[in-house]
């Protein structure tokens, strides 16, 4: 045992678990990957906080140090980022996407230990979130996070966290409500008891006050716990349509006012008990519905792909600026990796963008002085300088989001509200019918009953409740194979959806397994020469190719240079060796293509080196279980794999290349207007707008944890190829519902028969009403686990 | 039997205590996040902490 975690431990970094270079570092006999791992370590050692260690094997995250921080200097900026300040003390809440095991929490959890100005932190591990109390004269927020930098666990702050809108104070009355009519239902049923089983005469004096008592529990249970369907009502009245809540609001009020009048006059035991349990059910439903996946988020906007603050430039001397008091005519000081975030022109640099959050494209694209930068772009090569032409809310891709056209929500009916309409008329034409029959037979009391009691026993609450209870069942399913979708009404949607549209980049491709193939010949020499200057590179693309080279050993190197976003350049045992872009080649080249990485030895053209973009597994089985949809293809990229779609879609299906996000959106719409339900699946920022507009949105990620815009589902990639599985699986979940539905009708006729009669006695109503829950959740649980299995999903 | 006035009183009384803690513990936030704190509970003790420390360290 001890032997293999010797073993284990000398083959990674002992912080990360990266792979160790061969010059690894080492202290207290323990092996780094990098002097950032190693400086961690010693930080927290120095602190007495190797626990870190204990709990799990190599939990740190790679140590990098490349953001600028000088913006939490800002006094304005700082006030929008604390959730609390008074006198020496403040309260900060950031999210962590580094956050991802047990050692995370401890560590988070003993700030107080590397800096005593913190007082506390706690971590919320589910959403990422740490939230830190310091005393603000001793230690200013720059520090703060510059210690959290130090130790891995980089913040990421974002425009999102200034516009904090969301919060759940809705969830949380929900669930308060909940409790009251828990409470008010327990106690209703045991007041409730003596009366169905029947009073001796000595007993009679409590009837009374048992009654009181019921009467009294009602009040809350109608006008606290059940509110929401009546102002629900109401409104829906005043738009003139009738959803789901009408009817309901009606029966609570019926349900009430029965109760009220009987316990009054002494009259009867009146309906509480079934009052009670109908708001109880009905609300457990509702936060069944309302119970949506915390630890994902969906509503990310553009806003959270963009950073609060930008480096302005004032008189020559940097000035950090939050970006809602970007103007027009200021000029923006943009460094590498840094996004630009207002269309700007360039004014001074070398600019190579990739422009990927805008087209999709991810190779950078080389900007000349003049040109306009969109925003969403992101500088890859040294700093430059931009003059903005337009305030971030008027920025191309803000433009993208803040389109008008986007679907109402009010517009759309479920079927739910599509049945209630019918169902509420079916009861009062019952209703008034019996009625008016016990009125002809002169008899006032029956009919005032009877037409109660239809109102009473024809509650359509199994059908508030078998569809929160069969699509939240569903959404768990999905939830185990990496289908994450937004809430039930999503559900609905991606059942009803007919046309699929693919975004390419991202989508059917993958962007983590690249395939690196080379065009040209190395010998086993030229390789190591190759590898030892990739090494010494942070660029994406040299760690896919170091990797792919697969080198043992490497040389030592001279006089290296690296021009960011264009190439390398070193001496290495006196060859010369440039891996790069073509125009950063000693000499010039003809006739190869513009993109990969070019390498010269010594002045000789060795090659380029290729990516291929890996096209994800079981792609043609997938297409061809889809072939009751239309299909389309809209790519952002050029059409170099023209020929591949081809191979894998049918000739009906429209590929287009080239599109822009906004083209994406225009061709969305359009389908739309032809009467098609879309279904968008992309990833980035350029699917965004997309996304939205579609019916059903999905973003496909490899990283759950990765931002994604705003959608109605997050589709991990790895289960991309069972989209056939959960579309079927929606549908069959409608399935469920119309049965269970049927059901829910077969008890009806029999309450109705007693109800018509007039002679429905309150207990028949309380042991109906649970029974046809019970049956209708019963069902549904079981049902959707049997159609999971037929769709091959559990 | 007119001590069930008192007793019904009581119960209902009771009832109402423990929806008063109920909502008091909704509104404090113990169950906002109902996922970490049961991490937390299985970190060792401070003074346990540093011994175990040094057993990783000789281990």
């Amino acid at each position: 045992m001890e032997d293999q975690n010797r073993t284990a431990t000398q083959a990674v970094c002992y912080h990360c678990g990266e792979d160790l270079p061969k010059v690894k570092y080492q202290l207290d006999d323990k092996d780094f990957c990098c002097a950032g791992c190693m400086a961690v370590f010693k930080i927290l050692s120095e602190n007495n906080l190797c626990n870190y260690y204990v709990y799990n094997n190599t939990p740190g995250q790679r140590f990098k140090n490349d953001s600028h921080l000088a913006y939490l200097d800002e006094p304005k900026i700082i006030d929008q980022l604390l959730d609390y300040k008074h006198e020496s003390s403040s309260i900060i809440t950031f999210y962590i996407p580094a956050i991802h095991c047990s050692s995370c929490i401890w560590l988070l959890e003993h700030l107080y230990k590397i800096n005593s100005a913190i007082f506390s932190s706690r971590i919320d591990f589910l959403k990422k979130q740490v939230t830190i109390s310091f005393n603000h004269e001793e230690i200013s927020l720059r520090q703060l996070v510059e210690t959290l930098n130090q130790i891995g666990y980089e913040p990421l702050i974002s425009l999102q966290d200034v516009v904090k809108a969301y919060s759940s104070s809705v969830d949380k009355t929900l669930v308060l409500k909940i409790a009251v009519a828990g409470f008010l239902m327990g106690n209703v049923m045991l007041f409730s008891f003596p009366e169905y089983f029947g009073l001796s005469g000595f007993e009679k004096q409590f009837q009374s006050l048992f009654g009181w008592l019921n009467l009294a529990f009602s009040i809350p249970a109608a006008f606290y716990c059940g509110r929401d369907y009546f102002t629900s009502a109401i409104t829906s009245i005043r738009h003139k349509h009738i959803n789901l809540d009408t009817p309901l609001a009606l029966i609570i009020a019926v349900l009430f006012l029965r109760t009220a009048f009987e316990i009054l006059f002494s009259t009867g035991p009146g309906f509480a008990d079934t009052l009670t349990g109908l708001v109880f059910l009905l609300l457990m439903g509702k936060w069944l519905k309302q119970r949506t996946y915390h630890h994902i988020s969906f509503d990310r906007d553009y806003r959270s792909y963009f950073p609060i603050a930008v480096t302005t430039l004032q008189n020559g001397k940097e000035k950090p600026v939050s970006i809602n008091e970007i103007k027009i005519g200021d000029r923006l000081w943009i460094r590498s990796g840094e996004l630009v975030p207002a269309d700007a022109i360039l004014m001074k640099g070398d600019a190579w963008m990739d422009m990927s959050f805008v087209t999709g494209e991810s190779a950078p694209v080389h900007k000349v002085l003049g040109e306009i930068i969109y925003a969403g772009g992101r500088q890859t090569s040294e700093a430059i300088e931009l003059e903005v032409i337009k305030p971030v809310s008027q920025s191309y891709l803000t433009g993208l989001w803040n389109k008008d056209n986007y679907k109402k929500d009010t517009e759309k009916q479920n079927f739910n509200d599509t049945v209630a309409k019918y169902f509420s008329l079916g009861v009062f034409l019952i209703a008034f019918a019996a009625t008016t029959y016990w009125l002809l037979q002169n008899d006032s009391h029956k009919a005032w009953s009877a037409f109660t009691a239809v109102i009473i026993v024809a509650c359509p609450c199994v059908l508030a409740l078998s569809t929160p209870f069969t699509l939240s069942a569903i959404l768990s399913v999905f939830d185990k194979k990496g289908f994450y979708v937004k809430n039930t009404d999503a559900v609905e949607e991606l059942a009803k959806s007919d046309t699929l549209i693919f975004d390419k980049t991202g989508t059917l491709t993958s962007n983590e397994n690249a395939e690196i193939g080379f065009n040209g010949s190395l010998t086993g020499e030229e390789k190591i020469i190759v590898a030892s200057l990739l090494r010494n590179s942070i660029h994406p693309l040299s760690r896919h190719i170091l990797k792919a080279l697969n080198v043992e050993s490497f040389y030592s190197l001279n006089d290296y240079k690296e021009l960011l976003g264009k190439g390398l350049y070193a001496q290495i045992n006196d060859h010369t060796i440039y891996a790069g872009h073509l125009s950063m080649l000693p000499i010039t080249i003809k006739s190869v293509g513009e993109t990969g990485v070019h390498i010269v030895i010594d002045h000789t053209y060795k090659g380029c080196f290729d990516i291929k973009q890996q096209w994800r597994p079981g792609l043609v089985q997938l297409v061809s279980k889809l072939s009751k949809f239309k299909l389309q293809v809209l790519s952002g990229d050029t059409d170099n794999d023209r020929w591949m779609l081809d191979t894998i879609f049918t000739k009906n299906t429209t590929i287009r290349f080239r599109q822009s996000p906004h083209q994406k959106l225009d061709a969305v719409l359009q389908l739309q207007h032809q009467g098609n339900k879309v279904m968008m699946l992309g990833d980035g920022l350029n699917d965004a707008g997309a996304i939205k507009q579609s019916n059903f949105g999905i973003a496909i990620t490899d990283n759950i944890n990765n931002f994604t815009p705003g959608c109605d589902a997050i589709l991990k990639g790895s289960a991309l190829n069972l989209l056939p599985n959960f579309i079927q699986l929606g549908k069959d979940g409608l399935k469920i519902i119309k049965i269970s539905f049927a059901i829910a009708i077969a008890y009806n006729c029999i309450g109705i028969y007693f109800a018509v009669q007039g002679t429905l006695y309150p207990l028949v109503a309380a042991v109906l009403m649970p029974i046809s829950t019970v049956t209708i959740i019963s069902f549904t649980t079981l049902a959707t686990r049997w159609f999971a299995r037929k769709n091959k999903l559990i | 039997m007119n001590i069930l006035y008192f007793l019904v009183g009581c119960s209902v009384l009771m009832a109402l205590i423990f929806l008063a803690a109920f909502f008091w513990a909704y509104k404090t936030g113990q169950n906002d996040d109902v996922h970490t704190p049961g991490i937390r509970i299985l970190f060792d003790d401070e003074d346990i902490a540093e011994k175990s420390e040094k057993d990783h360290f000789s281990s």
